[in-house]
Formats: structure tokens, C-alpha cells, sequence
């Protein structure tokens, strides 16, 4: 009983950060309609602010005061991302809004890596609450008591702010339908950015509360996305009391699986999310999403067509450059073009999810990592010969896609887009997690091709022919009466339905489609490098991709392709440099502000402009 | 008061208002006439540039506003009442009010809550229900009272007659005939040719997004031929 209670307790205070985090990107998201991924750099900033003001500012008050301002600076560096880089895209597709949030991560990181090093900081011990106070003879330390303290405090105070306060009845009146507000005479842009502000200094004063109980390091950004979804799909996004009782909820969970799975911890997150996702689809305490804002007009998709002549030109052309590569190319170019062809075949899988069946998937490394892995498995644990293991990776990323897609299917846009991403994770910290098996961070390595593929040359060959049969596949189902459904199923669930589309059968089968496509990029990928890692499933290998299908253009069929190539290219130049996220990020926030319609997407309207292209009217 | 000339508006690539011109004089009611689909609410929203006119001026008060973002033109004292109502359905009567309130401003009635809530006594009984607890004419009177909360000298009112019952659309023609005595200019649209007569002094139809008569009602009214040319029976 006593160890019980103790461990509620403890709970109890971890939730105190996890529950403040949440409750800004909840807050964000429901005024600005964007999921700020960003939101995890935001938490991290705090924590190294924190870190820094703490070691300057002595005693007691110091380290409040730090606490607080750390929370204000971070409110500052929200406020600065919201003026700078999401102002100019609020009007493009949400879509890439999110891009712009990646762009912004990936700066973040390198800043901090360029400010407080790549060492991991230990967070100071709160002045005057050193020490435990036992409770039923139990030692809790004294500064998680002062956080179970505080936080109520600070969830009233908010709760205070959303409910009593005009600032707070605006908010809740943006968050359903802020074009109304506006033509009620409220500055909107103030508004935004005055929520962002606030939702970042959230981010930022859990980022420094959690100090003495842990620290500060460059991976913090990304490990608190995950719970942090989990919170807020759990508590119903948008909701004050629901993030506060999911962040309980997986705090507690999280101290005893500590103390009864130390294997499982972070398993145990996503069972309790599945099961209140079965009982209640939108959280604890959330609705339904309304889908379509008022007002918003966009422009119709081009209508799909065979490829013209020229265009098949230009890619027989392009693949006969690829072929005669190993004539006049170096062994450099064909390990480099290796990388771009695999690349490429799994961002055509994600852009099949994303443009046709408008599936939002966050969590695409999963399938490509999981294929990679399960071809590793297969070598490493019952030495399979290379071609059969080969031939099964697909076959089990694909049939982990379609697991993840069933549950992930029962919601739809931004809770899709984070449960997918919250999946991805879990199958990340399984590997991570499971060493005997996965060998955790230490990768699986000596997965070689078989004899008759070593050569680099052979590679390449089997790698172009794997990876352009798979992306005119991925075309040709695309163009299939199965694609016609999934589109159907895009445009108009209620129409689709009504023609007799089973839209959930068909999103699921897409789902597992697009994972087994994944995975064979993945398999490809195991053997061209001998090894795998874990970094291949993280959050940071999704991102890329969807960066790259944005980059391409999510409207165009060779956006995946092309943007692939670009990402690839650019990479290339960038990683000789040291802070190449630096570059990249800003890159990417370029490319979202001054072309949203991509790289293929801009061309195209570029020679359309300039008369080059004839404009193809309806 | 206002003055639309030759404004052009657009959804998408689909023109939808073409060089429509028309005139709101200060402390009168206008009525916009028209079939479903001719541009009436169209008019209202590039008013207000929720849609955003690509071409033509709007000028209110002798200012011109077409360039102006939304609540720049509500803040000079344009209010809009929707004709889909959107009502915060979240937020109780007094909070949507709320949303509404701006500053009093010289030059028109300074509105409070209690003043509302004599001209509207259902909301008052209603001040703690949500938007969504409320029925069709309620959340109609809500969306009025929510406008004037912002104390505008000028309320462009759309339909509020439509699919709301009769009782209601008489209450509704009290409000406006004690709003316009309250000195407020209006322009209203409307399909209810006989809701119109008895609150309008002008007329004006559109057809397709194109003005094809304007006049005085009385005019309208002593000319048969042309309601039946251009208005639904
Ligand atoms: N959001 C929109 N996107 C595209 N077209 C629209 C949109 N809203 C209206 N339209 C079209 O613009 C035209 C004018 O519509 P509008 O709503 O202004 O007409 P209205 O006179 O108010 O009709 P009603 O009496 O039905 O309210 C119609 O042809 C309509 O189909
Ligand atoms: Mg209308």
C-alpha cells in the first residue's frame, strides 16, 4: 500500500511537464489548426534556457525565477516562429504548415547544438528541496512534492485564462470558426500569434520544470512528441481537464511499469491509448472534429491523365542515363545513386498514402525501418538466405502497416496524422528497447546481399529495377479503379460511401500497401548498407520523407520522385557542412513560404506564367 | 453611407459577382433582391472582404475599405450578420456576445448586454445556454445581437427571415424597423419580397451577380413586371 501510494505520487509530479507540454500544443492546435511539431524544440529550449539561467541566478529564487523566465524566453522564441515563419503560410494547405514546423526543428536543433554542445546536461537540483520527506514511510523527493503542488495551481490558472477571461472566450470562439471572429472585428493575427506565444511558454516552463528530475539534451525534442500526442489524443484534443488526466493517466502508468515491465514502458502508453481510443474515438474529453473550415477555397486538383508523350520521353531518357551510370559514373555516383533510387521508392510509397488516399501517415518510417529490420531479423536470428528474407521484409512491413493502419484508421485527420506518428515510435522504442533481440542501439550488422549481388555495380542494377518497378506499381494501382475508390474515399467519405465504396477497407488495404512498399525500400536499403540502426525508424527518417513528397509537390504524381532526388542532392551538399540541419531547415522553411506548391508544382505554374506550358483549362 | 462600384469577385476561377454597383444611403434600409444563387450573400462577404474583390472599390463613410482585412472594416463600424448564423455553438449566449463587444464609437447607439436583452427577451432567458442549445430563430437573434454588440453604424443583414418561423420573422421586422429608428442604416438581403416591404426603403436586384433594377420599394412594388422577371413567385 505504501509503495503504492508512493509510486501514485511520483507519478503524479512527472505528469507535472508532460501535462504543461500538452497543454500548449492542444492550445495551438485549436486556435491555429496546426499541430506544432516544433512543439518538442520548444520543450527542449526551455530546458537548456533553464539550464543556462539556473547557472547564473543563485538560491531559491533563483531557480524559480529561471524556471520562469525560461518559459517567457521560450514564449518570445514562439512568438518570433509564429510571426516569421508559419504568418506567411497560414493560407496555404495545413499541410504545409507542418513542413514549415520540420524546418523549423531541424534549425532548432542545430542552434542548440551551436549554443550548449552535444554533451547532455545534468539538471541542478532544486535549492531547499534536496532532500525526500517520507510519506507512510516512503521516500518521495521533496521537489516532486512541490510539483504536485504547483501543478493544479498552474492547470486553474489556465483553466481560469480559457474560461473567465474575454482572451480566453476569443480563443475558444477562434477554435470554431475564427473567420467569424474576425469579421467580429477581432485582430486575428494578434490573436495567433498571442496563442502560439502562450502555448510555447507552456512548452517552455515544462521544459525547465523537469530540470532536477532529469536534464537537458538534443534528443528531448523529439522523445517527448510521442507521449505528448498520446496525452493529448488520449484527453480529446483541445481539452484542458483531459490533457491533465491522460498526462496522470500515463505518468503513473509509466512509474509502475518502470517498477513491474521495466521492458514494456513504453508499450504500456499505447495500450491504454488504443483501449480509450476504442471506447471514446476522440479522447476523454474531445469531439469530433468538423472537417472544412468556412471560407476556404481550394484550387481543383488536375484531373489525372496518361502521361504525354514527352513526358514518357523524359523518363525513358532519364532511365537510360541511370542504366548506362556504371559506363561513366564513379563507384562514389553508383553508392550515391543507390541511396537516391531507394530513397525514392519510399517517398513514392508515402506520396500514394499522402496525394492519393490523403492519408496524413507521420509515422512512414516505421514500414521502411520495419522492413529493413525484419530482413536483418531474418539473417541475424534464423539465418535466412538473403533472397528470402528479402522477399519477406515487405510482406512483414506490410502486414505491420495494416495492423497499425486498423487502429489508426478508426480517426481521421490530425488525430490520424499523430497516432501514426505515436506508432511509429512505439515500434522505434520496441527495437530500441528489445537489445537481445534488435541489438538496440547497437543495429543489426553483417546483412550482405547474396554472392551473385556483392558488387557494387550488381547492386545498383537490382536496386534500379527493384525501385522503378515499385514506383510505376505504386503509379499504376494509383490509376487503378482501386485508386479511383481511395481518391473517392478522399474527396467524399459520404459519396464514396454512397457508391458502394467500403472507404475503411479501402484506406486499410492502401495502408498496408503503402507500408509493404515501404518496406521493400527498406530491404533494399538493409543490403545496400550491410547494417541497421534504429535511427531508421525514428521520427527524423518520417520527417524526411514527408519533407521530400512536399517538396515534390503533393499534388503531382512525380512529386515523390523528383522531390526525392532534390532532398538527396541537397543533402549531399549540405551534410559536408556542420550544422547542415541549419541550412536544411531553413531551406525548407524557404521553399514552404516562396513555393507552396512545391518543387514540381512551381515549375509547373512557373512556364505556365511565362507561357511556356499551355494553362490546361478544366 | 456605402458605396459598392463595380466590384468583381471571384471563387476559384467561377466569377461570381460582375461590376455590381450599389448604393446604401446613411439611415436608410436597402433591400438586395434575388434568386438563390444570384450573389446576394456574395455581396455581403466582399463587403466585408471575407471574400476578397479583385477588382471595383467599396467605400464606406468615404473610406475606402477594399484593401482593408476584415476586422479593420468591422472596427470602422460594418457589422455582418451571416446568413448560415454561426453562432459559437461552445459558447453560451452572453460569451458570444462577448466575442462580439467592441468600444463605443462616436456616432452610433452604444449597445450593453441589458439593452440586448430587452430587444431579444428570449436570449435573455437564455444568457447561460450554449450556442447549439439554442433553436433556429434564437441563434438568429443571437447572430443580430451579437453584431450590434460591436455598435456598428451600418449592419449588413443576411436573410435573416430564412428558415425561421413566422413569429420570428415579425419580431424580426420589429427589430429592424426599431433599429432603423435608432438611426442604423442597413442592408438586407432577401428572397421574402413581402419581408422586404415592410422594412426596405430601396430596392436592389441582382441576377447572376449583375445589377438589373434599383429603385425606391414603392417603385418595385407598382412594377409587376419586373418582380416576375427577376424574382422567385
Ligand atoms: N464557397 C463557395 N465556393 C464556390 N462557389 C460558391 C461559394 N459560395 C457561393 N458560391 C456560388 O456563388 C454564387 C452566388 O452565391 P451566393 O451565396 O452569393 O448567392 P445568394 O444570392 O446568397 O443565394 P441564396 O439565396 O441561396 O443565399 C452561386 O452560384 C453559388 O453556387
Ligand atoms: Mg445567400
Amino acid at each position: 500500500m505504501e509503495f503504492f501510494v508512493a509510486q501514485v505520487l511520483t507519478g503524479l509530479a512527472n505528469a507535472s511537464s508532460l501535462f504543461l507540454v500538452a497543454c500548449g500544443l492542444s492550445l495551438i492546435f485549436g486556435v491555429t489548426r496546426i499541430v506544432n511539431f516544433a512543439h518538442g524544440s520548444l520543450y527542449m529550449i526551455g530546458a537548456y534556457t533553464g539550464y543556462s539561467l539556473m547557472q547564473v541566478l543563485p538560491g531559491a529564487v533563483g531557480f524559480w525565477g529561471s524556471i520562469l523566465i525560461a518559459g517567457l524566453v521560450v514564449g518570445l522564441v514562439g512568438l518570433l516562429i509564429e510571426i516569421l515563419v508559419l504568418r506567411p503560410v497560414y493560407r496555404a494547405p495545413e499541410l504545409f504548415q507542418l513542413v514549415a514546423t520540420f524546418g523549423v526543428i531541424l534549425v532548432i536543433q542545430d542552434l542548440a547544438l551551436l549554443i550548449w554542445g552535444p554533451e547532455d546536461l545534468l539538471g541542478p537540483r532544486a535549492p531547499g528541496l534536496r532532500g525526500v520527506v517520507r510519506i507512510m514511510g516512503e521516500p518521495i523527493p521533496k521537489y516532486d512534492i512541490a510539483l504536485l503542488i504547483i501543478t493544479p495551481f498552474v492547470a486553474v490558472a489556465l483553466w481560469y485564462l480559457i474560461t473567465k477571461t474575454r482572451l480566453g472566450v476569443l480563443v475558444r470562439a477562434a477554435t470554431q470558426d475564427r473567420e467569424m471572429v474576425g469579421a467580429l472585428g477581432v485582430n486575428q493575427s494578434w490573436l495567433f500569434t498571442g496563442v502560439f506565444a502562450l502555448g510555447s511558454a507552456l512548452a517552455g516552463l515544462g521544459g525547465a520544470l523537469q530540470l532536477p528530475k532529469g536534464g537537458a539534451d538534443l534528443l528531448m525534442d523529439f522523445n517527448i512528441l510521442a507521449p505528448v500526442f498520446v496525452v493529448v489524443v488520449i484527453g480529446g484534443m483541445g481539452s484542458l481537464p483531459g490533457a491533465y488526466l491522460a498526462a496522470i493517466i500515463i505518468s503513473v502508468l509509466n512509474v509502475f511499469g518502470v517498477s513491474y515491465l521495466p521492458e514494456s514502458t513504453l508499450v504500456l502508453m499505447f495500450v491504454v491509448m488504443i483501449v480509450v481510443l476504442m471506447i471514446r474515438p476522440y479522447g476523454l474529453f474531445g469531439r469530433e472534429e468538423v472537417a472544412g473550415e468556412h471560407g476556404q477555397v481550394g484550387e481543383p486538383e488536375r484531373p489525372i491523365k496518361p502521361a504525354s508523350n514527352t513526358v514518357r520521353m523524359v523518363v525513358a531518357a532519364g532511365l537510360v542515363l541511370l542504366a548506362l551510370l556504371p559506363l561513366y559514373g564513379s563507384h562514389f555516383s553508383l553508392v550515391l545513386i543507390t541511396d537516391v533510387l531507394i530513397f525514392c521508392l519510399f517517398a513514392a510509397s508515402l506520396h500514394f498514402l499522402l496525394g492519393t488516399g490523403g492519408l496524413v501517415s507521420f509515422g512512414h518510417a516505421a514500414y521502411y525501418g520495419g522492413g529493413a529490420y525484419v530482413a536483418a531479423l531474418l539473417v541475424t536470428h534464423v539465418n535466412s538466405p538473403m533472397e528470402l528474407a528479402f522477399l519477406l521484409a515487405p510482406v512483414g512491413a506490410g502486414l505491420v502497416a495494416l495492423a497499425i493502419g486498423w487502429v489508426c484508421l478508426r480517426l481521421t485527420g490530425v488525430y490520424f496524422a499523430m497516432l501514426t506518428l505515436a506508432f511509429a515510435q512505439l515500434i522505434w522504442s520496441l527495437v530500441f528497447q528489445w537489445g537481445d533481440v534488435t541489438g538496440g542501439d547497437d543495429g543489426l550488422v553483417n546483412i550482405w546481399p547474396a554472392e551473385w549481388l556483392k558488387a557494387t555495380t550488381v547492386y545498383f542494377y537490382f536496386t534500379l529495377v527493384i525501385a522503378v518497378s515499385g514506383i510505376l506499381i505504386l503509379r499504376h494501382v494509383a490509376h487503378s479503379p482501386f485508386g479511383y475508390a481511395l481518391r473517392a474515399a478522399r474527396d467524399s467519405e459520404r459519396q464514396a460511401e454512397a457508391t458502394g465504396i467500403d472507404t475503411r477497407k479501402v484506406r486499410l488495404l492502401a495502408f498496408g500497401f503503402a507500408g509493404f512498399m515501404g518496406g521493400l525500400a527498406g530491404a533494399l536499403f538493409v543490403f545496400s548498407k550491410g547494417s541497421v540502426f534504429p535511427n531508421e525508424l525514428e521520427i527524423a527518417r518520417s520527417f524526411d520523407a514527408l519533407i521530400v513528397v512536399f517538396l515534390g509537390g503533393v499534388k503531382t504524381l512525380a512529386g515523390g520522385v523528383v522531390g526525392a532526388g532534390f532532398f538527396k542532392g541537397i543533402e549531399e551538399v549540405l551534410i559536408r557542412f556542420e550544422y547542415w540541419r541549419l541550412l536544411m531547415g531553413l531551406l525548407i522553411i524557404f521553399v514552404v513560404i516562396a513555393a507552396p506548391d512545391g518543387v514540381v508544382g512551381s515549375l509547373r505554374k512557373g512556364l505556365e506564367r511565362v507561357g511556356l506550358r499551355k494553362v490546361e483549362d478544366q | 453611407m456605402l458605396e459598392v462600384d463595380r466590384i468583381n469577385s471571384f471563387y476559384g476561377k467561377a466569377h461570381v459577382l460582375r461590376d455590381l454597383s450599389l448604393d446604401v444611403p446613411k439611415g436608410e434600409v436597402v433591400a438586395l433582391l434575388g434568386r438563390n444563387g444570384a450573389g446576394k450573400s456574395t455581396t455581403m462577404k466582399s463587403v466585408m472582404q471575407i471574400v476578397r474583390t479583385a477588382s471595383g472599390s467599396v467605400r464606406f463613410e468615404g473610406q475606402e475599405i477594399s484593401r482593408l482585412p476584415p476586422h479593420k472594416i468591422a472596427k470602422l463600424g460594418v457589422g455582418y450578420v451571416p446568413e448560415d448564423r454561426r453562432v459559437f455553438s461552445d459558447l453560451t449566449v452572453v460569451e458570444n456576445l462577448i466575442v462580439g463587444y467592441q468600444p463605443p464609437r462616436e456616432g452610433s447607439v452604444t449597445w450593453t448586454r441589458d439593452m440586448l436583452f430587452d430587444l431579444f427577451p428570449n436570449l435573455a432567458e437564455r444568457r447561460n445556454n450554449r450556442g447549439k442549445a439554442l433553436s433556429g430563430g434564437e441563434q438568429q437573434m443571437l447572430t443580430i445581437a451579437r453584431t450590434l454588440m460591436g455598435n456598428p453604424s451600418l449592419v449588413l443583414l443576411d436573410e435573416p427571415s430564412e428558415g425561421v418561423a413566422p413569429v420570428i420573422v415579425e419580431q424580426m421586422v420589429q427589430v429592424i424597423t426599431q433599429l432603423k429608428s435608432e438611426g442604423l442604416t442597413v442592408l438586407l438581403s432577401e428572397q421574402n419580397l413581402h419581408f422586404a416591404q415592410a422594412v426596405a426603403d430601396r430596392a436592389v436586384i441582382i441576377e447572376s451577380g449583375a445589377r438589373v433594377y434599383h429603385g425606391t420599394l414603392a417603385e418595385l412594388t407598382a412594377n409587376p413586371d419586373i418582380r416576375d422577371a427577376y424574382l422567385a413567385a
